[in-house]
């Protein structure tokens, strides 16, 4: 029933589908989103949210469509943050050598994790993750000579081939084309063989893999792709940010972004979008309503949850298909 | 079906979400107010910092507005609570320069979050006044960054200074793994040659420890040894002092500034009696003389505080006080809220009198407190007493 309802999604949603409009769509409005801009901290959410909404999508990919959860990405969003600035400031590399070193470090990492803790199923998975997160904020915040303890430390800023990314317009510029690239990517995956058999793992491992499916396999290199995209995320909003600090590798970060893939809607890809952009702006929007804003915050989470209960996207898009047909 | 009506739903969210920061934005600009930001951890790990600081400021500007505001103008207060993360406070501070176009910005609670504010602060020349305590902040020099709490550098100049009063030059140094505390060993080793201090041991303990007998019972075999001090914050230097008389060392005890308050006797018990540590006026108000210039200061903040919140007052809420008064003090002088001349107005800052001591700020120093900001304090009888 789920199987037939998702292919019959997917025929009918032509406009996300990677090779035409959904992607187009998205460029439009990172495009066309800072006509609404009024001053620099406009552009600053739009930025958080455009990395934020990299780091989802990603996840998505290991949440939404694998079914394997990880409480632990923060960690992985903070060895890439760490990884460029260390190699940057402490040994001058150039930023760009630096932020493709330290993603590939995180690659490998990852690798080495995810084989013995995806051997693990729901709650011990997300034990293990989780544990894996909380070791590396510590790491972080102990080893104060290399990181600067719980201080943080400074980042120089992003450089390449004598330009000097500064200014607002400069970062949105290549968030939003970071975005456009790692939808793009994780579109193609999921449209790929490794998708299908990401999807049939979810419903069954032991169907997939009377299906010929390595599911080992493919769980890994899932959890390797979504580490890549948080680390890629976290080089970034080093050089972005100027400063890092452990708490970026914190538990409660890292619960943060599993609540943004579940909020815009798993298995969706323009979801995790979604969720990451809502999830990053209504914080600042609800400043307004003071000491209420934590709980105003919670009250929201829970109604979307309980009146849209597969997420903000494919809940709404599959009311609105029920309504046209 | 086309694409904008799929998306409708999306962008319809989107436009509430934007127009609610819209309307946030917009309820200010009636008339024309001094406007003051404020970056604070309210929730989160250091709410015990952010927390006090957000009641003084609020209770202290409501006061100044009633008493007709400053230079004839009222004060707009925005504070935003950025729960201990650096990010976010990146972001609220971009968001009290740009959005909210304030003339000056009062905090950053912790040093992290401080940190992350500074290259916009810096980059958008505005005054700003930090509330945390790594001396990093202020040194080098920033032009528009200042600071009000003291240093650990000064509470370790504080103890060895009045070691060396005391001709106690081999010390022992005991230090927990937390932040506080190795911030504290790290400023005090760097400053203990100065003052002629030979610091003959120098041992740790894990933040969860519970007994803390083997290191002392290494401490207490070294030769020569004069004075121990334990450089700590929270349970540790409890824990320390009880094992400390449990063992029968007899030289004298000094504990830091991190466990000035009355639950540290509290807990401590008997063990306590004779321990030294520095404080901060504040914490010892009543027992001022009157002839201390920060008696009538520290004691009238203490009076309101309690009065209003029904709590204790803690140093944090008087570094956010200081804070506070060392702007409008420097607005009236400057006659306006031209940030460079507010800015140079706060560097020009002399014989200031807040709760955290006698501010004189200049182009090299923007903190501007001295040793005498602490008060050396010894347990007697229960209780603290001031060190004469």
């Amino acid at each position: 029933m789920r199987a037939s309802s998702r292919a019959d999604a997917r025929r009918t949603w032509w406009w996300a589908t990677p090779r035409s409009g959904g992607i187009a769509a998205l460029a439009l409005v990172v495009a066309v989103l800072p006509l609404g801009f009024a001053n620099g901290y406009f552009y600053d959410v739009a930025i958080q949210a455009g990395l934020n909404s990299i780091i989802c999508v990603g996840l998505n990919l290991l949440i939404g469509y694998a079914g394997q959860i990880s409480l632990g990405h923060a960690g992985f969003f903070a060895l890439g943050a760490y990884g460029s600035a260390l190699l940057a400031a402490r040994y001058g590399w150039p930023p760009s050598l630096a932020l493709v070193t330290a993603v590939a470090g995180v690659a490998l990492v990852a690798y080495c994790v995810g084989r013995p803790i995806l051997r693990l199923k729901g709650h011990y998975l997300a034990m293990a993750t989780l544990g894996f997160g909380v070791i590396v904020s510590i790491v972080l915040a102990n080893d104060d000579r290399l990181t600067g303890g719980p201080d943080g430390m400074q980042v120089p800023p992003f450089a390449l081939a004598g330009y000097v990314a500064r200014s607002d317009h400069a970062w949105y510029a290549i968030v939003g084309a970071c975005l456009l690239a790692a939808v793009w990517l994780a579109q193609n995956l999921v449209e790929s063989p490794t998708g299908r058999a990401l999807r049939a793992l979810h419903t069954s491992e032991v169907a997939a893999a009377i299906a010929g499916i390595d599911c080992p396999r493919h769980k890994v290199n899932v959890f390797v792709v979504s580490a890549v995209f948080a680390a890629a995320a976290g080089g970034l909003t080093a050089y972005y940010a100027g400063f890092i600090t452990p708490s970026s590798a914190s538990f409660v970060r890292s619960v943060e972004l599993v609540t943004m893939v579940v909020f815009g809607g798993m298995a969706s890809t323009f979801g995790a979008v979604v969720g990451a952009t809502v999830l990053t702006v209504l914080p600042q929007a609800l400043t307004v309503l003071k000491e209420y804003e934590l709980a105003v915050f919670g009250a929201l989470l829970m109604a979307t949850m309980v009146f849209l209960p597969r997420g903000v996207v494919p809940t709404l898009s599959g009311l609105l298909q029920r309504g046209t047909r | 079906m086309g694409i904008i009506d799929r998306l409708r739903p999306a962008t319809s969210l989107a436009g509430m979400v934007f127009a609610l920061m819209v309307l946030g934005a917009g309820v200010a600009a009636a008339q024309e107010p001094i406007r003051i930001g404020s970056i604070l951890s309210v929730t989160g790990p250091a709410s015990f910092l952010g927390d006090p600081e957000q009641k003084t400021l609020e209770m202290y500007v409501e006061r100044l507005n009633a008493a007709g505001g400053v230079i004839g103008r009222k004060l707009q207060l925005t504070i935003y609570d950025d729960g201990g993360d650096a990010e976010k406070a990146r972001t609220f501070t971009k968001r009290l320069i740009e959005q909210d176009k304030v003339d000056v910005i009062v905090g950053g609670s912790t040093t992290g979050t401080t940190m992350a504010a500074i290259p916009l602060v810096e980059q958008a020349q505005i005054p700003f006044i930090s509330l945390a305590g790594a001396v990093g902040i202020i040194e080098p020099v920033k032009k528009w960054v200042f600071k009000t709490p003291h240093t650990d550098r000064m509470a370790c100049e504080k103890i060895f200074a009045d070691m060396r009063e005391r001709k106690l030059v081999k010390v022992a140094l005991i230090s927990g793994t937390g932040g506080f505390d190795k911030s504290m060993r790290a400023e005090c080793l760097k400053v203990a040659g100065r003052y002629g201090i030979e610091i003959v041991a120098d041992e740790t303990y894990g933040a969860a420890d519970s007994d803390m007998t083997a290191q002392l019972t290494k401490i207490k075999a070294t030769p020569g040894l004069q004075a121990v001090l334990n450089a700590g914050f929270g349970q540790g230097p409890v824990i320390v002092t009880r094992n400390y008389r449990q063992l029968g060392i007899t030289v004298p005890l000094y504990q830091s500034h991190g466990v000035a308050s009355k639950q540290f006797i509290k807990l401590a018990g008997d063990a306590a009696e004779g321990v030294r540590l520095p404080a901060a006026a504040l914490l010892v108000a009543e027992l001022l003389p009157d002839t201390d210039p920060q008696k009538a200061v520290v004691v009238a903040y203490k009076r309101d505080y309690e009065a209003r919140y029904k709590s204790d007052v803690s140093t944090f809420g008087g570094h956010a006080y200081d804070g506070l008064m060392l702007v409008v003090d420097a607005i009236k002088r400057a006659g306006s809220t031209d940030k460079a001349k507010v800015r140079d107005a706060i560097e020009n800052t002399h014989g200031y009198i807040g709760t955290g001591g006698v501010v004189n700020l200049s182009a090299t120093d923007h903190l501007g407190l001295d040793l005498s900001a602490f008060r050396m304090l010894e347990v007697k009888n229960g209780d603290w007493a001031l060190v004469k």
